[in-house]
């Protein structure tokens, strides 16, 4: 099982490109490009900004992804408390010097891209908690005192971006600390509390929700009821996937899209775009690149020694899953309208970078899956 | 290296796999209703959301069709179509509404209560759909608002087609047009598809009676639109299709020259085919300008209409109700000669006055007509005599009768203005007064007074059919030519000119069923007719024509609006003297001419007095100028008949 070379704690350049998972890589690139021409569509089948920027980032934040998954697993583990500490900081700063677009303030303006930190917190929050049970040990999962911690750090950052307000990505970043905590070992029941607890402060959450966003719960309980108003969104993307049928309606003519009826096509709605162009057949596409990806991070998690390196792996293939499952929920009118990017596939720099970031940590646990962290 | 120890690594990694084979199953579970719903969108409903992708594309703008012509007989325009100049809105377009309209305003002449009534059909309908600012511009202004176009965002300039009329003569008889109520949506379903803004209906006369063939198909413009409305690019187009054309049997001609004979009068003329039924002129006085309604009527225009005691916006012809007064003396007649209660030789003392159970019934001359038979008596127009034949015919064999040649019933069909009158019987006063009949007031009904209830129209259809011999003919307005073959009928007029056509004939190619049990009764009635023209004593006589190929045979009549007092009876009261509103109607019926009858004429009055004297001298110069234009008919008619 210990084989002698895996014990060593530093790879040569070459075992390092070998053991990359190529699989993975190459989802990820197919992936890529064809949201390159999801957003060429968009664009109404032109070269334009939209279309230049996403490939652009795409490219870049995947040579990042290349380069970080070199990165010894080591120095992820040593610092991803700092890395969390990194992110909230820059969520506060977006709170004190954030851009502020269409009502919500979620943007840091830096001079090469506004970055958007709640979508870096997604990742920060799973490798700080991933980090923080990875150390204590199996006894103390259960204390009380031990999920103090953890509960500081998954609510200061939700609090602050739902006052951003984007309730969205708040329930994401969230959604992926619990699913460590979970697979953590924390005990069912002490979720099953929480749980309770907060379907009993649901009112008065709602009390402080802003009303285009208790609209949009009302919206998604019956979107016929105001088709032109709250509901225009769900009931075209709706009438966009529906009329693409088995084959689409072929790649540019997506008449929707073209015509502007789909809100937010570049971004959330992406998924419609392409669905209508491509049908049925260009669904499934995307759902089996987004399954490879899924299943080849477990895998790394299957193959990682370290526990660290597991639960990130296992938690934030889950949390890729959770991104996946809501955006299509989202369009395929499933699940409300909370506004949450499609990985890879939205246009979206910060949401890309984050995302890379984060298969870039997995790719760094297959490389140095043999290596002890500590 | 690890404080827990590596036994506990394995224990935890035992436990985050176990957690993670839950998590699995829990996705599993999550991607099979993603792809459920995918399959039932885009497989299972994909048709219905195809169809609503369609919906959402493309738009259509309906075109409003140009309405059929109606032509006269020859061949005339007399409700045609011309080019008009609009400027439509399309509220979408523009980038401030009010803006528009204070820019428009200073263009054209828009009056504040327009723009504010513009403003509300605009918050009515969706932002995409064009709304008529102006209708009906002259060139000044359109070319004024072409020139400020650029300034006009969301404008638009169209030269669109709209009904005119070439005068007014018909106006009654054609109706007119007007924009569509809601009133029209909800009663016609034809028009359920024909929304389009500048789209007219026909809302009198014969324009309404069409209207369904005549207001043609609408057409689309087809556009993909874009989720803001924008026209993206045309995808089809249909301009519709026209409205069916119409030829009546009218002639335009006799309809100026009788309109303008009967010009500020409250009157009505009815010139009839004798054998066909081809209504030649249907005229109603004062009349009005049907353009004025095509574009909206103005307020000042229709109050002067409505408030007109002479009533210009009635069809007098078809919806004014009259007792036929003594022209009902040519039924009463024959009645009592086809039911033999009286010889046309018997005579009857007329000394100014009847008593019947202690009621005077009065002759209009008061010192009697002495010594009447029946010839005599319709010359005369003796009431006396017609008094002792009602009295002794009785009223239900005389409705049986005047029903029989047209009374009391619609002579044309779909007119929904026209009237269809009263023919009185005991069973009609049981029904609709709930009383018994009076033998006195069938001496009343004997002389045309009393519940008696006729139109012009119908008048001259019982002249038509006496003139014709006693047969059943179908007035017609719109014409028809199958049923216009008078190839035969012409032989048998080039072989033995001058000569009555013989019965058989009539029958076979008109379809004219007899109305009477013996033509010689019928013969005796035109005969009388033709003495109370041409005869020195006649009513008639003096309005005359003796030429012989205008010769007409007529019956005067003057329907009484109020009885006369005895005082006013003895002072010898005349009509000229009485107020407008208390004078007779006066009444003339005739046919023409005398030797080979071809038409019918009835001319109605209001308050003209007495039918001697002012429906007389009408009908002669109609009946002239009628038969003047016979020849020309006649040739018309025979090119048509050929043409079958």
């Amino acid at each position: 099982m210990f084989q002698p070379r895996s014990i060593q704690s530093s790879l040569s350049f070459r075992d390092k490109l070998l053991s990359i998972d190529y699989i993975l890589v190459i989802s990820i690139l197919i992936l890529g490009i064809t949201s390159m021409f999801a957003m060429y569509s968009t664009d109404g089948g032109e070269f334009k900004y939209h279309t230049e920027s996403h490939i652009l980032r795409f490219f870049v934040f995947f040579i990042m992804f290349f380069i970080l998954s070199f990165v010894q697993i080591r120095f992820w583990h040593s610092t991803s408390y700092l890395i969390y500490a990194i992110f909230f900081i820059l969520l506060l700063g977006v709170k004190y010097f954030g851009l502020t677009s269409s009502g919500s303030q979620r943007w840091l303006n830096f001079y090469f891209m506004n970055l958007q930190p709640s979508e870096l917190m997604k990742v920060g929050l799973i490798l700080f908690l991933a980090k923080y049970y990875h150390r204590i040990s199996i006894e103390n999962i259960n204390r009380l005192r031990y999920l103090f911690l953890p509960i500081v750090v998954l609510i200061a950052p939700v609090l602050l971006v739902i006052m951003q307000p984007d309730l969205g990505t708040a329930l994401l970043i969230a959604a992926g600390g619990v699913v460590v905590a979970w697979l953590a070992g924390v005990r069912a029941k002490f979720f099953a509390y929480s749980s309770i607890v907060f379907i009993s402060l649901l009112p008065i959450a709602i009390s402080f929700l802003k009303p285009y966003q208790k609209a949009r719960i009302l919206t998604f309980l019956n979107p016929e009821k105001d088709p032109l108003g709250a509901g225009y969104q769900i009931i075209q993307s709706k009438i966009a996937i529906g009329s693409g049928g088995l084959f689409g309606k072929g790649f540019l003519n997506g008449s929707q899209s073209y015509l502007d009826y789909l809100p937010e096509k570049h971004t959330d709605f992406i998924f419609t775009l392409f669905s209508e162009e491509f049908g049925f057949f260009g669904s499934l596409l995307i759902l089996f690149l987004y399954g490879i990806i899924i299943f080849r991070i477990i895998k790394i998690g299957n193959i990682t020694r370290s526990n660290f390196g597991k639960l990130y792996c296992y938690s934030f293939a889950t949390a890729f899953f959770i991104y996946v499952v809501v955006n299509m929920g989202m369009v395929l009118g499933l699940l409300p309208i909370v506004g949450s990017p499609l990985p890879i596939m939205s246009y979206g720099g910060s949401s890309m970078m984050a995302i890379m970031l984060g298969l870039g940590i997995a790719m760094s646990c297959k490389v140095h899956k043999d290596i002890p962290v500590n | 290296m690890l404080n827990s120890g590596s036994g506990n690594t394995f224990i935890k990694s035992k436990l985050i796999s176990r957690r993670m084979f839950l998590l699995a199953t829990a996705k599993a579970i999550v991607i099979t209703g993603v792809l459920g719903r995918l399959i039932s969108l885009q497989i299972n409903e994909s048709k219905k959301y195809k169809t609503l992708s369609d919906k959402n594309r493309f738009r259509e703008w309906k075109l409003a069709p140009e309405r059929g012509v109606i032509k006269d007989f020859f061949g005339t325009d007399i409700a045609s179509n011309k080019q008009v100049y609009q400027i439509h809105l399309i509220p979408e377009n523009t980038q401030s509404i009010e803006e528009v309209f204070f820019r428009l305003k200073g263009i054209l002449n828009l009056s504040d209560k327009r723009i504010f009534s513009l403003k509300r059909k605009i918050a009515k309908q969706k932002p995409w759909e064009p709304i008529i600012i102006s209708d009906n511009l002259n060139w000044s202004e359109f070319s004024r608002v072409n020139l400020f176009l650029n300034e006009l965002q969301g404008v638009e300039p169209i030269v669109s087609v709209a009904r005119v009329y070439q005068d007014n003569s018909s106006a009654h008889v054609l109706g007119y047009v007007s924009q569509i109520s809601a009133k029209d949506l909800k009663n016609k379903s034809y028009l359920k598809e024909m929304s389009v803004p500048g789209m007219v209906v026909g809302k009198t006369g014969l324009e309404k009676r069409l209207d369904e063939d005549i207001i043609g198909e609408v057409g689309f413009q087809r556009y993909e639109v874009n989720a803001f409305g924008k026209r993206i690019k045309q995808i089809k187009v249909d301009p519709g299709k026209a409205g069916k054309s119409f030829k009546t049997t009218l002639d335009l001609e006799v309809q100026k020259f009788t309109s303008e004979i009967l010009k500020d009068k409250a009157a009505s003329v009815c010139v009839m085919d004798i054998y066909n039924g081809d209504i030649i002129s249907l005229v109603s006085s004062p009349s009005y300008d049907p353009n004025a309604f095509v574009h909206g009527v103005g307020q000042k225009y229709w109050n002067n209409l409505i408030n007109d005691g002479k009533k210009p916006l009635i069809n007098k012809a078809i919806s004014g109700l009259y007792p036929p007064g003594s022209t009902i003396k040519t039924l009463v007649a024959l009645s009592a000669l086809e039911n033999k209660i009286i010889r046309p030789l018997k005579t009857v003392q007329c000394t100014g006055k009847i008593e019947l159970f202690g009621e005077k019934f009065h002759c209009w001359k008061k010192k009697g007509h002495g010594i009447m038979n029946m010839r005599s008596a319709i010359k005369r127009s003796c009431d006396v005599y017609f008094y002792e034949v009602a009295r002794k015919l009785g009223v239900d064999r005389l409705s049986e009768t005047a029903k029989k040649f047209g009374l009391g019933k619609k002579v044309l069909q779909d007119f929904s203005e026209e009237r269809s009158g009263v023919v009185p019987s005991t069973s009609w006063k049981k029904k609709y007064i709930g009383k018994n009949w009076y033998l006195g007031e069938t001496l009343h009904s004997g002389i045309g007074q009393g519940y008696f209830q006729s139109t012009p129209i119908q008048l001259c259809l019982m002249t038509a059919q006496i003139a014709n011999g006693g047969f059943e003919i179908k007035p017609r307005i719109i014409f028809d030519k199958t049923k216009n073959n008078l190839k035969e009928y012409l032989n048998f007029k080039n072989e033995n000119p001058g000569q009555p056509l013989p019965q058989d004939l009539l029958v076979s190619n008109f379809d004219l069923k007899p109305l009477f049990k013996n033509q010689e009764n019928i013969k005796i009635i035109k005969d009388a007719m033709y003495s109370s023209s041409n005869e020195p004593g006649g009513t008639s006589y003096r309005s005359r024509l003796e030429n012989k190929k205008f010769t007409f045979a007529g019956k005067t009549g003057s329907s009484q609006i109020k009885r006369f007092t005895e005082a006013q009876r003895e002072a010898e009261v005349k009509q000229e003297n009485l107020d407008y509103k208390d004078r007779d109607h006066a009444l003339f019926i005739a046919y023409a001419p005398v030797s080979d009858p071809k038409y019918a004429i009835s001319v109605v009055v209001e308050h003209g007095g007495s039918g001697s004297k002012a429906a007389a001298p009408i009908a002669k110069k109609v009946i002239k100028k009628v038969l003047e234009r016979h020849d020309l008919r006649q040739s018309t008619n025979n090119l048509l008949g050929e043409s079958i």
